[in-house]
């Protein structure tokens, strides 16, 4: 495999969304020589999906909040790879990052249809992988015009489209608000948000609340423009079931107990054609667990990477910003990837880290405050699996039920996910339990303490080929 | 109450209103032998939600339908089989001219078997 380039790149970012772009330009104006890799052709993340450009956008903003922040970074993302600085590698899938000498090796996917494979060095590097919808399973969720929450808004924002004319949102965190307002706008009816939290407990943590009033202002828009659109926001209720059999035709909605169990005799039938639903992100650690990078348990209840207060990881020379340190939003991003940014100047430079870092380290204690609270909100109850039926599939790739994974647990001794996954091939598919991982480990046990959360040494199917010729060059 | 506004009422209000997007030109590909317009940049799955399809395989093991669900390539659920190569991500597929996507029935590989 030729060597892209014959010297490492001072500092490669993995991921162009909100804190890889943040970071790779605060870098690049330090005059750092830049590698930015990114899996799609456009910068910006899932956040900032823009529009394909034949689609011919001419208010791609509509779609978006704060896109004036991104097209600023975009800009300065042109200028400085116009000058050579910064090379940005779109339509590179990272699938491992390995330790090598003085720096790192990054083994990416390239080509029109992800078969070819390329490798560069870099001798720090940034990690801004981002976050993956977190699903928790119930009856009928299999069905066509069930989709993810973020991932209708993904649809929405690159495709122009809606998975219906009449979609139901559910499931739990801010971002249903956000989303349950994109599709409105779009022109879908939406009948109810149904939010399995309750957004009274925000008001017990006033003084967070009032440390973060963009945060408070944005909920109170969020609402205002809901109530507008005649979107009823339905609280402490899930989606039971959904009403089908080629596709949704109506879900039936439950009224939960603190814990997140359906009280019986509560649920209600609305008529819709299509389903958004999600319980929040969850970080993708793939290539920082693949690195060793320690984690802890954030107060959402999913793993995110240990860090110092400048975003170094636990492994030598990896950093970390926006969501793979704990989901926090686009604000938390932009503010990690320039502070990350900011020591990866001074690790290269020798020197510490200029004022401006420590109020970037202000800002984002501050708004970790309120990430941290919105955590504990909407972290799932954990009544949450009685609602599933015995045939109930929670892995969809290898359609694995509730009762397979019961019977593992109750019958086979299986005492945690890893066991039940090997008893029953839950997460075992395509999609390596990306989708159904927070729900396994729900339902069988959470791994040992000294277990490595999910960890995966391919972030995503390689070809045989591929890997072949990497073990080639490598041994070379 | 306020009377809330009907959006479904509202022929103006489509994703491509709301975008102010002006297209380049559309083109067909095939659902099933079926036509179906796709817009430059769509991927595949857009194009047929668009054309309001959701489902463009079935299951391994049940032989159940799905469709799209993450949206964005992490949950292969979309897989769909293009101009006869199968498990090809649709929500990642860019939609070409005259693209023939076909229902894909099990692993997608039932035509190499005996």
């Amino acid at each position: 495999m030729p060597p892209s380039s014959p010297d490492p790149a001072e500092v490669a970012v993995v991921g162009a969304g909100p804190a890889g772009l943040a970071a790779a330009v605060t870098a690049a104006d330090a005059g750092l020589d830049v590698l930015l890799l990114d899996a799609a052709d456009a910068p910006g993340g899932q956040y900032y999906r823009a529009p394909a450009p034949g689609l011919g956008a001419a208010r791609p903003e509509a779609l978006h909040h704060g896109w004036g922040t991104f097209t600023a970074l975009t800009a300065r993302l042109a200028r400085h790879r116009d000058t050579g600085r910064l090379r940005h590698l779109t339509g590179h899938q990272v699938w491992a990052v390995t330790r090598t000498g003085e720096g790192h090796t990054l083994h990416a996917l390239t080509g029109p249809d992800g078969r070819d494979g390329v490798t560069l060095r870099a001798r720090r590097l940034v990690l801004a992988t981002g976050a993956v919808e977190r699903q928790l399973p119930f009856p009928g969720w299999t069905l066509p015009g069930v989709v993810g929450a973020a991932g209708a808004q993904a649809m929405l924002k690159s495709g122009l489209v809606l998975p219906g004319r009449r979609v139901v949102v559910a499931g739990s965190g801010p971002l249903l608000q956000a989303v349950a307002l994109s599709l409105a706008r779009a022109g879908a009816r939406v009948p109810a948000l149904v939010e399995a939290a309750g957004y009274g407990a925000y008001a017990r943590a006033p003084q967070v609340l009032a440390a973060n009033p963009d945060r408070l202002a944005e909920g109170v828009r969020h609402r205002a423009g809901l109530a507008r659109y005649g979107v009823r926001m339905l609280a402490h209720r899930a989606v039971t079931a959904v009403h089908g059999t080629e596709r949704v035709e109506g879900v039936t909605v439950s009224r939960l107990d603190p814990a997140w169990r359906p009280v019986p005799g509560t649920g209600r039938r609305i008529d819709c054609d299509a389903l958004a639903v999600g319980h929040g992100l969850v970080p993708q650690l793939d290539l920082a667990l693949g690195l060793g990078c320690a984690t802890r348990t954030d107060a959402d209840g999913s793993a995110v990477l240990e860090r110092d207060e400048d975003l170094r990881t636990t492994a030598s020379g990896v950093w970390a910003a926006g969501e793979t340190g704990g989901i926090g939003g686009v604000r938390i991003a932009l503010a990690e990837g320039e502070l990350a940014a900011l020591s990866v100047i001074a690790d290269a430079r020798g020197g510490r880290p200029p004022a401006r870092a420590a109020g970037l380290r202000r800002r984002r204690r501050r708004m970790r405050g309120f990430a941290a609270l919105m955590g504990t909100v909407h972290r799932p109850g954990p009544g949450w699996t009685e609602w599933l039926a015995p045939d109930t599939e929670v892995c969809r790739c290898e359609e694995v039920t509730a009762g397979a994974i019961r019977t593992a647990v109750d019958e086979m001794g299986a005492g945690d996910s890893r066991t039940a996954k090997l008893l029953t091939r839950a997460g075992m598919g395509w999609c390596q339990g990306r989708t159904c991982g927070f729900a396994i480990r729900a339902l069988a046990g959470p791994p040992g303490p000294d277990a490595t959360p999910g960890r995966r040494p391919l972030a995503c199917p390689v070809p045989l080929t591929t890997l072949a010729r990497t073990a080639r060059s490598e041994d070379a | 109450m306020r009377r809330a506004r009907r959006p479904d009422r509202d022929p103006a209000r489509t994703p491509a209103g709301l975008a102010g997007a002006a297209p380049g030109p559309g083109f067909e590909i095939t659902f099933d032998g079926r036509p179906v317009r796709a817009l430059p940049g769509q991927s595949i799955a857009a194009a047929l939600w668009a054309a309001s399809v959701l489902s463009w395989r079935t299951t391994r093991v049940n032989g159940r339908p799905r469709g799209a669900f993450c949206g964005i390539g992490s949950c292969f659920e979309c897989l769909a089989t293009v101009n006869g190569r199968p498990n090809l991500r649709a929500c990642l597929q860019p939609a070409r001219p005259g693209d023939a996507v076909t229902t894909q029935e099990g692993n997608g590989h039932a035509a190499l078997l005996p």
